[in-house]
């Protein structure tokens, strides 16, 4: 899951971490006073959606007045910002944070990954902010360090050290990144944390550490144990389909074909898009209706599938293992029933009852391609697609 | 012979009691797995499936003696499931169930490494030996005795290519699912390690998938250390960047772990390809000869 950069400064704040001056808000109405507040003459202004290269698209601005601030919020609000991050439709803003202007004297680089390799949280940091921290890595990788945390010691000073080199900090500040690097992991543990970007971390021109931008993701599978997160989940910012999808325990991922998908398994669900793509056609989505496929899951899964009107066909791709194949071909049929498919259904059953589950199928009048094998099956929904 | 589990194994089940662990536990036994007991903290005492249930594993190692546990609790209370039966002593933990939080795993793991414990899964189908010991929710019928060891990140693409290598008349030595989360306790690297040694096995199939570069450090491996064919399937080719698909660890992210990445580095370390997943089974019907 992933929070607005206002949501994850409020918890640099809490953790201790330096950030700007800034407020929040939902209406124009209150940007007059929101520059009041922060105080000043110079603000940044900027649209709060998840994903970046908002600056290049017109989401961030420097203002002089807060007037401007008004304009720019009448502007944005209830807009979609589009960047080279989000689709063509972009993103809905629906919130903008605006910070007192902040003078730097120069951009670096850190963040903080679950890394698969180490099995660490590891601190990635560099003297290169500000830009794709991927094109560093691959053109300048000695300008890179990463830094693997023990989780029996935490963060050690000596390692705040290493990294403070490389991000070319003076005594002062390398002081500063002793205290903010145990800060920083003490936030990344406490809230399950994946991801933790500030990018850039900037030194201003007064000589300070400063976090200019926050990036956070949090661990799906941990959020149950985070009720502060909970709060900040903004579903706006997500696939409506997706979220209805994550709502009923089903993982949907929305694509660009006209092939519907519904799968049990999620490796089997990836493969099926693959193979829709070698025979030819185009998978309009990823869906994992679970192990069970029960009736109740697959209604709700072909409402999603159904909800994308590019989709032409649907393919059912059910490889059933403990639970039988002729209990779940009643509920593809109940489904189809209760949910009035109206466009090619082709199932292709596996595993124990097959054969009873085919028949049921072929025999019900509905209007089923059903088909043993997958390579057969895969054909019949691109021909029927196209 | 055949890797981690056989007919000599003594499996104990936690989470015993719950409805799972009751439906997977059934078919376990039906299979011939030899179910020692099980444990629910609470319900110490009472007979479950005709096994012995026990508060703890600490009483069930010293009544039955248990030399494996699978795990079927609730993703918040893994990790204590998981280190509870490691501090026992059991050397050989299979944990079912999806949703166990990351940073869970990242303690879990340094500790099992610590102890010098194999930890397969979480988020896993677990592991079989066909004709001799099913631990985990894998369908048994589809599975025959043979020569192909199997290992891979998904549940549903196991049996996959569990039933094409058995419908070729292949079979499997035994097939190992190490589950689709980002830190798993078993890599592919230490199956492949287990396959290599184990006689019975004369193939590998390995099914990867999107995400991480696990595929990559594997292909590596094979080429210094691996002498037997490996047939390898990724899956997630038509995926999306920066978006998971269903597994926890099966996300692009940074321009890293895409399918065509790891089928090259796949490619240039000797492991043969099998481009989709209905080739699985022929390709090492083809490999071995």
């Amino acid at each position: 899951m992933n929070l607005h950069e206002y949501q994850g400064k409020q918890l640099f704040a809490k953790f201790g971490l330096p950030v700007s001056k800034n407020k929040v808000i939902t209406s124009s109405e209150d940007a007059i006073n929101a520059c009041r507040d922060i105080g000043g003459t110079k603000w940044v202004i900027k649209a709060q959606v998840h994903a970046g290269g908002r600056g290049k698209a017109g989401g961030v601005k420097l203002i002089n007045t807060p007037e401007e601030a008004v304009d720019f919020s009448n502007h944005w609000l209830g807009k979609r910002l589009v960047t080279y991050q989000t689709d063509t439709q972009g993103q809905l803003v629906n919130s903008i944070l605006i910070e007192e202007c902040t003078d730097i004297a120069q951009e670096l680089y850190l963040s903080a990954v679950v890394d698969r390799g180490t099995q660490r949280i590891v601190f990635i940091g560099s003297s290169e902010g500000g830009v794709n921290i991927e094109e560093v890595a691959e053109k300048t990788p000695e300008k890179i360090i990463y830094e693997p945390i023990d989780p029996l010691t935490g963060p050690m000073p000596f390692q705040a050290r290493k990294i403070s080199k490389i991000l070319g900090l003076n005594s002062e500040q390398s002081k500063e990144f002793s205290k903010m690097l145990p800060q920083l992991t003490d936030l990344f543990v406490t809230h399950d944390l994946t991801l933790l970007e500030i990018n850039p971390l900037v030194i201003t021109q007064g000589g300070k550490l400063h976090c200019l931008d926050a990036k956070i993701n949090i661990d799906t599978n941990a959020i149950y144990r985070q009720p502060e997160i909970q709060e900040m989940h903004d579903p706006s910012q997500e696939d409506p389909r997706e979220s209805e999808a994550a709502m009923h325990d089903l993982s949907y991922v929305s694509l660009e074909g006209n092939i519907g998908c519904m799968v049990n398994g999620a490796g089997l669900a990836m493969g099926t898009m693959d193979t829709i793509k070698y025979f030819g056609g185009a998978p309009a989505n990823f869906l994992d209706v679970g192990g069970t496929a029960t009736q109740e899951r697959v209604s709700k899964a072909f409402k999603i599938i159904l909800a994308d009107p590019e989709v032409k066909v649907v393919l059912v791709n059910i490889f059933g293992g403990i639970v039988r194949c002729d209990l779940i071909a009643e509920g593809i049929l109940a489904a189809i029933e209760e949910v009035g498919v109206s466009i090619p259904v082709v199932v292709r059953l596996e595993g124990n009852n097959a054969d009873i589950g085919s028949t049921i199928l072929a025999d019900s009048g509905a209007e089923i391609v059903s088909l043993n094998n997958l390579e057969d099956a895969a054909i019949k929904a691109v021909e029927l697609s196209k | 012979m055949s890797i981690l589990v056989n007919k000599d194994t003594r499996l104990l089940v936690q989470g015993f009691t719950g409805s799972q662990a009751t439906l997977h536990s059934e078919q376990s036994i039906e299979y011939g797995t030899n179910i020692v007991g099980g444990v629910t903290p609470g319900k110490g005492g009472q007979t479950h499936l005709g096994a012995p249930v026990f508060n703890s594993v600490h009483d069930a190692m010293e009544a039955v003696q248990p030399n494996a546990s699978i795990i079927f609790v609730p993703a918040p209370f893994c990790k204590d499931s998981i280190l509870e039966a490691a501090d026992a002593g059991i050397k050989l933990i299979i944990c079912i169930t999806e949703g166990v939080p990351t940073l869970d795993m990242l303690i879990v793991k340094k500790r099992i490494d610590e102890l010098g414990i194999q930890l397969i899964g979480p988020n896993c189908p677990g592991v079989i030996t066909p004709g001799e010991a099913k631990l985990g929710i894998m369908p048994g019928s589809i599975h025959m005795a043979g020569s192909v060891g199997i290992i891979s990140r998904s549940g549903t693409l196991t049996y996959e290519a569990v039933k094409q290598t058995t419908d070729l008349g292949l079979g499997q030595s035994t097939c190992v699912g190490i589950g689709g989360d980002p830190i798993p306790g078993t890599s592919f690297i230490d199956a492949l390690k287990l396959f290599e040694a184990d006689e019975q096995t004369k193939a590998i199939v390995m099914v990867g998938e999107i995400g991480g570069t696990a595929e990559e450090e594997a292909a590596e491996y094979i080429r210094d250390h691996v002498t037997k064919p490996v047939i390898s399937y990724i899956a997630g080719q038509t995926a999306p960047a920066g978006k998971r698909m269903g597994h926890a660890g099966a996300i692009i992210a940074g321009g890293k772990g895409t399918a065509a990445d790891k089928i090259k580095k796949l490619k240039e370390c000797g492991v043969h390809i099998a481009e989709n997943l209905l080739q699985i089974g022929a390709k090492a019907k083809e490999v071995l000869g």
